[in-house]
């Protein structure tokens, strides 16, 4: 079982960051979209791995059914049909590369100088939608009701921003 | 188990990704893109820093509260963008190089 | 486990639903709809298969070969997976139960991906524009669907669609009353159809309104069929597919249906429980229901479910071919001007409910 949990891991952690170097390769948008819909609901796999179903689903309704539709939304309306203008091109590569694989060489560096057996539980975890509601209406009241003022804030921006006319001068 | 150091890898690989892509990438949208992938390599470090202190679940209702404001800011992000399109007909990140509106 | 049920189902299922479909069609419009091939015409879906089966897969030249290619089959996927948590009858409940209800509603918006990938890889303004309508439609309507629920998980308390089943069974721990007053008197003996959500909760009966219009906007039904109007945008996304990849696109349409009617009977109608209530002596609730564990549980469970699921499939489609369809603006001022705030209101009220109740 545990060694199930571990070769689910690593399929998903593969496809993940498979489907972001293709995103970073691609030249089309869409495509673009398709593998960072793959690489989601990757994420969304191992957060079911690591006991974490609420926020798996969560993941999955937020970004790849919201924060994806909309970029792809965002895409149609903002690139001419006419013609190949679907592609894209990119900039800074040698940047892009460096920056990147300094910051992995980095981040691994320090990650691999910590005994993390020494420091986190093998607990199982019992995140239950009961828990989580609780806790989110108990505890963590506060930073619950500032997220909703700051949804709606949002919305109200948004629907602002993209609603209003230019003004001709 | 899932050896801990292999989630923050990877979690940090996303991110690298994810930088790499705003950096790289012309199109405004595909930069946006790697803005929600780096948050989400942010939010996987959340749910595995969980495990420090299961019964708080402080981890996971950190990874919800995120996921709301990516949400918001794809929102706000599109919004503006909409409008850079409307001022420039266009969405590469290079053309758009003026102060004047 | 369901998977084994469901699966076969959907395929039957859609070949009687479109025949099903064909003749309420002709009935309605007096005429007699399909009559040539075997009696009555029943088989007549059965030969329009073989020959789509049979049709040439056509790609056509400008489209994205990719996305056009795998489209349907995301479609098809998102649809089915919303299956896997249904439970089919007391002793057989889906996987994933604890957060079966949320997942599903998650699963269920997945589908927009693929109409958004199909209408674009087709490259045909006509799919692109039925894609964008749909999508807008199926993600505002998502709206008051996922509030009416939510007002039937509030009153439920639970996320687990057999144990929501399970309270309106008369197998239940739950004190049941009459419409709801306790003063009228308690019915959780009774069973049948006095424990229905509806009939024991009666403040849901206008969240089943707006989900049942929620839900056929959700599977892009008529009244709610601007994404596929035939008359002004030839067929929507599905304009240039052909073949095999129509007919998935075809299932996953009609395996939207049976999924939003199962739904509504799992959360409104009672499950898979009976509706005939016991009278006196006369436990007519027990001997329909059968007993858990024998098969009995599972012919009964399944029965009931299924044919709560069909008629309220039969009145998606009475709807379909009694109303006209509406314009883009009145769709948007029914869902955030009406259904919404309508919604939110039932919402608030249910929670109410629950507080004075408990």
């Amino acid at each position: 079982m545990s060694d199930m949990i571990t070769i689910a891991f690593y399929l998903f952690a593969g496809l993940s960051i498979i489907s972001g170097i293709f995103m970073i390769f691609t030249k089309n948008i869409l495509y673009a979209a398709f593998a960072l819909m793959f690489c989601f609901l990757s994420l969304a796999g191992i957060y079911v791995l690591l006991g974490a179903d609420f926020v798996a689903i969560t993941q999955l309704l937020v970004y790849v059914g919201g924060v994806l539709v909309l970029l792809i939304f965002g895409v149609m309306l903002t690139v001419r049909v006419e013609g190949k203008s679907l592609q894209t091109g990119s900039h800074l590569k040698w940047g892009g590369a460096l920056i990147g694989i300094l910051w992995i060489g980095i981040l691994v560096q320090l990650i691999l100088q910590v005994d993390w057996t020494a420091v986190m539980t093998d607990q199982p975890i019992e995140a239950s939608v009961n828990s989580i509601g609780k806790l989110l209406l108990s505890k963590y009241v506060i930073v619950f009701e500032l997220a909703g003022l700051l949804l709606l804030i949002g919305l109200v921006g948004a629907a602002y921003i993209a609603g209003a006319k230019i003004r001709t001068k | 188990m899932i050896p801990f150091a292999h989630i923050l890898i990877l979690s940090a690989v996303l991110f690298a990704i994810g930088l790499a892509l705003v950096v790289v990438r012309k199109n405004a949208i595909i930069v946006l893109m790697g803005i929600e992938l780096m948050l989400n390599a942010g939010n996987l470090n959340l749910v595995a820093f969980n495990q420090k202190n299961p019964e708080l679940l402080e981890g996971h209702l950190f990874a919800l509260v995120v996921m709301m404001i990516a949400a918001i800011e794809a929102a706000v992000a599109l919004a503006i963008i909409l409008k850079v399109y409307k001022l420039f007909q266009s969405v590469n990140l290079d053309e758009i190089n003026e102060m004047k509106g | 486990m369901t998977f084994l049920f469901y699966l076969p189902l959907i395929l039957v299922y859609a070949v009687f639903a479109i025949y099903a479909e064909r003749k309420i069609a002709a009935f309605i419009q007096d005429r007699l709809g399909p009559m040539e091939v075997g009696r009555y015409g029943l088989l007549q879906t059965v030969a329009d298969l073989l020959k789509l089966l049979q049709k040439e897969d056509i790609i056509p030249a400008a489209a994205d070969r990719f996305m056009f290619r795998v489209a349907p089959f995301l479609i098809f996927v998102s649809i089915f997976v919303g299956f896997s948590v249904l439970p089919v009858s007391a002793s057989m409940a889906g996987s994933g139960a604890s957060t079966g209800l949320y997942f599903l509603l998650a699963f269920v918006s997945l589908d927009v991906l693929g109409m958004l990938f199909a209408g674009w890889g087709s490259n045909n303004k006509y799919a692109l524009y039925g894609a964008m309508r749909s999508v807008a439609q199926i993600v505002s309507y998502e709206i008051p669907l996922s509030l009416s629920v939510l007002s039937v998980i509030v009153l439920s308390q639970s996320l687990d669609l057999q144990e929501i089943s399970f309270q309106q069974s008369i197998w239940s721990d739950q004190k049941s009353y009459l419409l709801g007053i306790s003063a009228l008197g308690e019915v959780s003996s009774w069973g049948g159809f006095f424990t229905w959500n509806i009939i024991r909760l009666p403040i849901l009966v206008p969240v089943f309104v707006i989900y049942f219009i929620a839900s056929l906007a959700e599977s892009n039904r008529a009244p709610f069929d601007l994404a596929e109007a035939e008359s002004e945008l030839i067929g929507g996304f599905h304009t240039e597919y052909s073949g095999f990849r129509w007919a998935l696109i075809m299932l996953a349409e009609y395996g939207m249906m049976l999924l939003v009617s199962i739904l509504a009977a799992i959360l409104f109608l009672g499950s898979w429980n009976s509706p005939l209530p016991n009278i006196g002596t006369v436990k007519l609730a027990e001997w329909t229901n059968g007993s858990i564990g024998t098969w009995t549980s599972y012919a009964w469970g399944s029965f009931w479910l299924l044919s709560k699921a069909f008629l309220l499939i039969f009145v998606q489609m009475w709807v379909r071919w009694t109303y006209p369809r509406l314009r883009v603006d009145q769709l948007m001022n029914l869902c955030w001007k009406y259904l919404t705030p309508a919604a939110l209101l039932l919402l608030l009220l249910s929670a109410v409910w629950v507080l004075s109740w408990v």
